[in-house]
C-alpha cells in the first residue's frame, strides 16, 4: 500500500509499472469507490503536479493538449475556444466550478464513460491519444480507445499523456452540447458533437457526428451529407441519422425511447451550431448556454 | 479500501498540520477531525451539493470527494480563515445582512465558492455569480437573497 506523488511522466509510470493506479483530480477514483463501482486502489500515484501533463503545445501540425489540463482551463483556452470550440462547449458543461478544477480531460476520456462530455468533441475531431508506459510509448485513434461501458484499449501499466489534435482545416468548426435536467452538477442525459467543414460555395466538405450516452460508448454515426447545402433538409437528415443509429438503454435519467428522440434533436443543433461556426458566426461557448439548450435558469 | 498511513503536512488558512493520515481518508474528514475546523459541512457526502466546499491553491474544490493526502504542499482555505483578525469577511457580513442564511448548513460553502468567483471575476454579472455558485445547493433560501449578498460585496 502506498501513496507517491509524481514529479514526473517517468515516475508515474514507473510506479504504475508496479501496480499504482494513477490520480488526478480524484472526481471519479474518490466517488466511484464511495458508491462501490471499484474500491479505492491499494496503490496510488498522484499525476496532478506532473508540469509535462499540464501544458497545451500547439505547433503547424496542430495541438497537444495535456492529459493532465483542467476542465476550467479548457474552457477558456485561447486556442482551445477559437481552434476547437465543441471541446470547450463540452469542458464548460462538465460538473461545477469546482469538478472543472480538479477534473482533467485524460481522466475524463479513461474513465471511459458512454456520458462523458468531452469524448464526443474529441471523437469528431478525430483526436490521436498518446499512452505511455515503462515499455514505450504509443499513440491511437480516439475511435479505438473506448472498448465498453468504463474499460479502454490502455493497459493498467499505460498512462495517457496526451492528445493531439490537428490543426483544423480553414472553414471547418465543431460544436457540442446535450440535454441536461439542470445547469450544474449534471450528467448527459444524451449529447451530440459535430465537427464541419465547408467547401468555399457553402456547401458541406466534411463532417463528422459523435453521440453521447446513447451506445456503451461515445459512438460516431455516419450520414452522408458531402456536397450538399448545411440546410433545412441537412438537419432533419442528421437527426434522422442519429435517432436510427443511437442504441440507448432505460434508466433512471430517461427512457431509450425518449434518449432515441432527444438524440435527434441534439445531433442537428450540434451540427447546426458547428456549421454556423464554419460559417463564421461567432456562437459563444458553450452553446448551450447561447443558444439556450437544455436547462434554463 | 487501503488503510495505508501517510504523512502529510497540510497548510490550512496559513497554519501548518503535521498529520498521519489514512490514504483513502476525504480532505473534509481531516479537516473536521484531525484539524479540529468544523465550518466545512459534510452535506451528501457525494460531490453534489456543495457543502463541504474549500479553496485549494485558491480554487474551489469539494473536499468530501477530495483525498486529504492531494492536499500536501497546497494551501487549504476554509471557511475559518475568511475571518481576518476578528473581523468578518464582507461576504460573511452581506450574506447576513441580505438575509441569505436561513438553517446555514450551505452558508460555509456557498461563502468558499462566491470568494473564489469574486477572485477571479471582481466585477461578476447575475448570471456568472449564478454560475459561480452552480455546485452549491440551498434549500431554504430560494437563492436570491444569497446572490443578493454577493452583488453587495462586489
Amino acid at each position: 500500500m502506498s501513496f507517491l506523488i509524481a514529479r514526473s511522466i517517468d515516475d508515474a509510470v514507473a510506479a504504475m509499472a508496479q501496480g499504482a493506479r494513477p490520480v488526478a483530480g480524484g472526481s471519479d477514483l474518490v466517488v466511484g469507490a464511495r458508491h462501490g463501482v471499484d474500491s479505492l486502489p491499494d496503490d496510488l500515484v498522484a499525476i496532478d503536479r506532473i508540469r509535462e501533463l499540464a501544458q497545451i503545445e500547439v505547433n503547424t501540425d496542430g495541438c497537444a493538449i495535456g492529459a493532465g489540463v483542467t476542465h476550467a482551463r479548457l474552457m477558456v483556452d485561447e486556442t482551445i475556444v477559437r481552434r476547437y470550440p465543441g471541446l470547450a462547449d463540452a469542458a464548460a458543461l462538465v460538473g461545477s466550478p469546482a469538478t472543472r478544477n480538479v477534473g482533467t480531460v485524460g481522466g475524463n476520456i479513461m474513465n471511459g464513460s458512454p456520458a462523458m462530455d468531452t469524448g464526443a468533441p474529441l471523437l469528431v475531431l478525430e483526436a490521436t491519444v498518446e499512452l505511455r508506459s515503462e515499455v514505450g510509448t504509443r499513440t491511437l485513434p480516439i475511435a479505438g480507445l473506448w472498448t465498453g461501458p468504463r474499460h479502454t484499449a490502455a493497459s493498467a501499466t499505460e498512462l495517457c499523456t496526451s492528445i493531439f489534435l490537428s490543426t483544423p482545416r480553414d472553414r471547418s468548426s465543431s460544436a457540442y452540447v446535450r440535454l441536461e435536467y439542470r445547469r450544474a452538477m449534471e450528467i448527459a442525459v444524451v449529447g451530440a458533437a459535430a465537427s464541419v467543414q465547408l467547401n468555399d460555395d457553402g456547401t458541406i466538405a466534411a463532417t463528422k457526428i459523435a453521440l453521447t450516452a446513447v451506445a456503451p460508448t461515445v459512438v460516431a454515426i455516419s450520414v452522408d451529407l458531402i456536397g450538399r447545402p448545411a440546410d433545412e433538409q441537412a438537419l432533419a437528415m442528421v437527426a434522422a441519422a442519429a435517432s436510427d443509429q443511437a442504441t440507448p438503454i432505460s434508466d433512471l435519467r430517461a427512457s431509450d425511447h425518449y434518449r432515441r428522440h432527444t438524440i435527434g434533436v441534439m445531433a442537428k443543433r450540434a451540427f447546426d451550431a458547428a456549421a454556423r461556426r464554419a460559417q463564421g458566426e461567432h456562437i459563444a461557448v458553450p452553446v448551450n448556454r447561447t443558444l439556450g439548450i437544455g436547462a434554463s435558469s | 479500501m487501503s488503510d495505508s498511513v501517510v504523512a502529510v503536512n497540510l497548510r490550512v488558512n496559513g497554519t501548518e498540520y503535521p498529520l498521519a493520515i489514512a490514504m483513502s481518508r476525504n480532505l473534509l474528514g481531516v479537516l473536521r477531525n484531525e484539524v479540529g475546523l468544523t465550518g466545512t459541512k459534510e452535506g451528501c457526502d457525494d460531490c453534489e451539493c456543495g457543502a463541504c466546499m474549500v479553496l485549494l491553491d485558491g480554487q474551489p474544490v469539494n473536499s468530501c470527494s477530495y483525498l486529504a493526502v492531494q492536499a500536501q504542499g497546497r494551501q487549504v482555505t476554509t471557511v475559518e480563515g475568511l475571518v481576518v483578525d476578528d473581523k468578518l469577511h464582507d461576504l460573511q457580513r452581506n450574506i447576513l445582512e441580505a438575509g441569505g442564511v436561513q438553517c446555514g448548513f450551505c452558508t460555509p460553502g456557498m461563502l468558499m465558492s462566491a470568494c473564489a468567483l469574486l477572485e477571479r471575476n471582481p466585477t461578476p454579472t447575475r448570471e456568472e455569480i449564478q454560475l459561480g455558485i452552480s455546485g452549491n445547493l440551498c434549500r431554504c433560501t430560494g437563492y436570491a437573497r444569497i446572490i443578493d449578498a454577493i452583488e453587495r460585496s462586489i
